[in-house]
């Protein structure tokens, strides 16, 4: 089996991501990585946070006032997406391994849903704050 | 089934890890909404409560455990040079482990103090 698997290592491969039909699931199993990796590169930014906050009574207010900072606050809007989208689609994936929501059309379904309202999420939070 | 070579380890880790978050997630943002600590002195009490402290701990660890999982998928499906992934594994590994050991010390702290 590996054998074969090495001896077919030249096999054709087409990667034109614009000419590949991506159906929306696809779409929404890539952006839960990419929202994935989103996050990951805000663990250490949040630790240092918690750190400042606990410190004393001015590092608490210095961490208000990064949160409170508009070019903060913009990235936050962006995050927003990334933790909505991944939040959803992991409720979604945990579903689906229970056995609900695994058919064809409503696998669809909750995979448009999950594309848009991760998007629309953070619309609504940026017009909060405009 | 084979328990170490399946992945299913990681799979169950990954699920488990998830459901903690989304709990802890929910039951922290539920306290900001419903009784956001007003000065510093309240939300250090807060943080040193024996149950957020072990929450909050557990909860960075079930976030760096599932950060591990999903970082590691991504590379081992996206960087195929044996020694490149080697060494980004690596790099992801100490950076999560030097992050796991700071929390745990601001959250020791935290009770300490």
């Amino acid at each position: 089996m590996i054998n074969k698997m090495v001896k077919n290592i030249k096999r054709p491969i087409f990667m034109d991501l614009l000419r590949i039909r991506m159906p929306v699931v696809a779409v929404l199993s890539f952006a839960h990585r990419v929202a994935g990796m989103m996050l990951c590169l805000l663990i250490p930014f949040v630790i240092y946070l918690l750190d400042l906050s606990l410190r004393n009574a001015q590092g608490y207010a210095e961490a208000l006032a990064i949160l409170a900072s508009p070019p903060v606050k913009f990235v936050a809007v962006m995050l927003l997406w990334g933790f909505s989208h991944h939040l959803l689609a992991g409720i979604r994936f945990l579903l689906i391994d229970a056995d609900i929501g695994v058919e064809r059309d409503s696998a669809r379904r909750s995979a448009w849903f999950i594309n848009v309202g991760g998007l629309i999420v953070p619309v609504i939070a940026l017009w909060v704050l405009l | 089934m084979i328990w170490r070579a399946s992945g299913f380890r990681a799979w169950l880790l990954q699920r488990l890890s998830a459901v903690y978050m989304a709990l802890f997630i929910g039951m922290f943002v539920l306290h900001l909404v419903l009784d956001a600590p007003s000065s510093y002195q309240e939300w250090r009490t807060w943080m040193a409560l024996p149950f957020i402290t072990v929450t909050a701990s557990i909860f960075f660890a079930a976030l760096l455990i599932h950060a591990w999982v999903g970082l590691r998928d991504v590379i081992i499906d996206y960087v195929h040079p044996l020694g490149m992934r080697f060494v980004l594994l690596a790099l992801v590994a100490a950076g999560l482990l030097a992050m796991g050991l700071w929390v745990l010390r601001i959250l020791m702290m935290g009770g300490a103090a």
